[in-house]
């Protein structure tokens, strides 16, 4: 599904990526660990889309990043750390205005946005203006809006930062939903920090150091106790 | 490639349309940008007819001056909301790997930011129409005006994408932009004084041909610099 | 990136060359060419006026051609064409002023007067610092160089707008060189070009040109000095 190869970037002078091969299959849901400025957002980005690589190449679906990216487009969707929705407008019609982006069928809109917002459990606040939501509550309704055009891969960056306990426990769950076997098989990708949630959640394991893949396995593989050892030695052979 | 390009693409017009029509309907409920530029233009008016004190036949010379000056200023502080709007909350991110051309992208946010400009001339109309009792709503100027707004929302919408990223962007914005949208404006106002002092046509109408000129050109710059502003 | 030592010593060269043409004609200048009958020596201040601006003129064409390129090929070096000649420029559109000013003190009884032309010169300068203003705003060096390209070639506007100028506004008093006018007010300090005039006036507007494009190419030595030293920092930090 995600091919990358020999993926490098750098800004300016400062190379950021050094080197990443990776292959993601359908339905794999591939946790990205790696400390701070390990290049898991700028990964997550290229792969978007929304920045170029340096060198190297990038096939999704068998198109070329950022060649062809427009033929991805409809089959990515992403969440970051910022809800990235407009503050002065409704939940719906949030939902409706990136529906028209995405050229959605003026017939189902509607019940998209509506289906979606029961989906991720806000149709009760859904005309209220999403600046009076809480932190917890405008991450939902991102994933309501990253899968409005139901992408077969969701890029997801750092969704549990700011979110507390009950937060983050709902978005596990619906995390675990809309990449799981409930919706069918889809492809994601999430960067965090939390070790136990990526062990929990994914099914394959990514520790990226110093901008290069310092660690790779599959979740099942391994046992969650030994996950903060390797992640010590990953990251911290690099450093020294 | 090219060629398959736009059939996943959300048809252009309707793309420009839906953005311009997002950017309304935030600014109908939220107010926060038309009214803070309105309350400044008013105040601006209040400035000048105090700092400039001109008897009837100044008036009718210097009016159009503070016409577009006020819109100008205004209209600065109406685009670094406007785009400052989508970066903070990364909505941009959302619209860019969105299936949609980034010039339509471009051109929907400039059209929203035509609309609350133009808003915002022709409330200086109003304004300038009662305290300064010269009557500017001739058809005229209100095209004068539109066109204008026009330019000014062109390479407004351009400039702020780019000092959006700066630091002290409030600062840089005005630096960057009065003087790229200059052609503009005095292009508009020698045509509104030619318009509002009841000259010939000869008087006004190459200033209204140089705008539209100049206004054609910077939204065909704009259309091939914007991708360039916007990617990473 | 070393320079060749062939290029050095064509620099070399042709810097010698233009010290020595600076020299010829400022000979030129004040014995070959006579006072000019009204004006007096004021009128010899217009070697200098035209010559710096046709130099600023070429260089900041020079980087909208580099901006340009910039944008289609992401080579650095046309970022530091860009930056050299905008910055040089900025120094000769300043000559250009000051001796405008200087000159229209005598001719004009003023120094400086909001006349069409000179307003649009103003503004002109202006734009061009406001972009230097940009470049030290921004912090991502390879967003910086995209802008820079961006604006480099918006700035020429006002290049553009103070060349037309004094072709559609008819009440500037400001002479026009070359070509139609269509000042209906009296251009005061226009005057009779003598053959040696004219020759002194292409004589100088070559070597000013010259002159131009030789301290931009010190100035764009001296940015490669300064990329050498941080890629050497950078590698330094990467292998420690």
């Amino acid at each position: 599904m995600i091919v990358i190869d020999k993926l490098t970037k750098a800004f300016g002078y400062y190379p950021v990526l050094r080197g990443i091969d990776l292959t993601v299959e359908r339905g794999q849901f591939v946790g990205l660990l790696g400390p701070n400025g390990s290049g898991k957002t700028t990964l997550l980005r290229i792969l978007a889309g929304l920045s170029k690589p340096t060198t190297g190449r990038v096939t999704i679906g068998g198109w070329q990043v950022p060649e062809e990216i427009a033929a991805v487009q409809r089959q990515i969707g992403i969440v970051s750390h910022l809800p990235l929705l407009y503050d002065t407008l409704t939940a719906e019609e949030n939902l409706l205005f990136f529906a028209r982006l995405y050229n959605l069928p003026t017939s189902e809109r509607a019940d998209r946005a509506h289906t979606m917002l029961k989906r991720v459990g806000l149709e009760k606040r859904s005309r209220d203006l999403v600046q009076t939501y809480s932190r917890g509550m405008q991450q939902r309704l991102a994933i309501a809006r990253a899968l409005l055009h139901d992408p077969a891969i969701l890029f997801v960056d750092a969704p549990y930062t700011g979110l507390d306990q009950d937060a983050s426990a709902l978005l596990d769950e619906l995390l675990r939903e809309v990449t799981g076997i409930t919706e069918g098989a889809r492809t994601a990708i999430m960067t965090t920090h939390d070790l136990r949630r990526a062990y929990n959640l994914t099914s394959h394991i990514v520790i990226l150091s110093r901008g290069k893949v310092g660690y790779y396995d599959t979740t099942a593989t391994l046992s969650v106790n030994d996950l903060p050892q390797i992640y010590a030695t990953t990251t911290g052979a690099a450093a020294a | 490639m090219n060629a398959n390009k736009n059939e996943f693409r959300t048809p252009y017009w309707r793309v420009v349309g839906t953005i311009a029509w997002k950017d309304l309907r935030a600014e109908i409920r939220g107010r926060e940008m038309v009214t803070s530029m309105m309350l400044f233009a008013a105040i601006s008016v209040m400035i000048f007819s105090f700092a400039l004190e001109l008897d009837d036949q100044a008036q009718q010379e210097t009016v159009s001056g503070v016409l577009w000056v006020t819109i100008a200023y205004a209209g600065t502080l109406g685009l670094g909301r406007s785009l400052s709007a989508e970066k903070d909350k990364g909505s941009l991110d959302a619209l860019l790997i969105a299936p949609i051309s980034r010039s339509a992208l471009f051109y929907g946010k400039m059209l929203g930011n035509l609309l609350f400009t133009t808003a915002v001339g022709i409330l200086m109309m109003a304004l300038l129409t009662i305290l300064f009792n010269i009557n500017l709503f001739l058809p005229l100027l209100l095209l004068v005006v539109i066109l204008g707004c026009l330019g000014f929302s062109a390479t407004g919408t351009l400039v702020a994408s780019m000092s959006v990223y700066a630091r002290a962007r409030e600062v840089l914005l005005p630096i960057l932009l009065l003087p790229i949208v200059l052609p503009v404006i005095i292009s508009a106002t020698r045509s509104s004084v030619a318009i509002i002092t009841e000259l010939g046509t000869e008087d006004w109408l190459p200033w209204i041909q140089l705008l539209i000129f100049i206004d054609i050109g910077y939204m065909a710059l704009a259309f091939f610099l914007f991708d360039f502003i916007v990617e990473e | 990136m070393e320079y060749s030592s062939q290029r050095t010593a064509w620099l070399t060269i042709l810097t010698y060359v233009s010290i020595g043409l600076v020299i010829a004609s400022a000979i030129m200048i004040l014995a070959y060419a006579r006072p000019e009958q009204v004006q007096g020596n004021a009128q010899k201040l217009f070697y200098i006026h035209l010559g710096t601006f046709f130099g600023s003129f070429v260089l900041f064409g020079a980087a909208v051609f580099a901006g340009i390129q910039y944008l289609r090929t992401r080579h650095n070096r046309w970022d530091d064409l860009g930056l050299a000649s905008i910055e040089v420029g900025l120094i000769f559109s300043l000559v250009t002023i000051v001796s405008g000013a200087a000159w229209a003190r005598p001719i004009w009884n003023t120094w400086w007067t909001w006349d069409p032309r000179l307003t649009t010169v103003a503004v002109m300068w202006l734009t061009y610092a406001a972009y230097l203003m940009l470049r030290a705003g921004i912090e991502d060096p390879d967003r910086r160089r995209r802008f820079a390209a961006v604006y480099g070639i918006l700035a020429f506007s006002s290049v553009i707008f103070t060349v037309i100028i004094i072709r559609v506004r008819p009440d500037t008093i400001h002479p026009v060189a070359a070509g139609p006018t269509l000042s209906e007010t009296d251009v005061t300090g226009a005057f009779d070009m003598t053959p040696r005039i004219v020759q002194t006036l292409l004589f100088s507007i070559f070597t000013y040109v010259l002159v131009s494009i030789i301290i931009t190419w010190h100035r764009i030595r001296l940015e490669n000095r300064a990329h050498q030293v941080q890629q050497r920092k950078v590698n330094l930090l990467m292998n420690t």
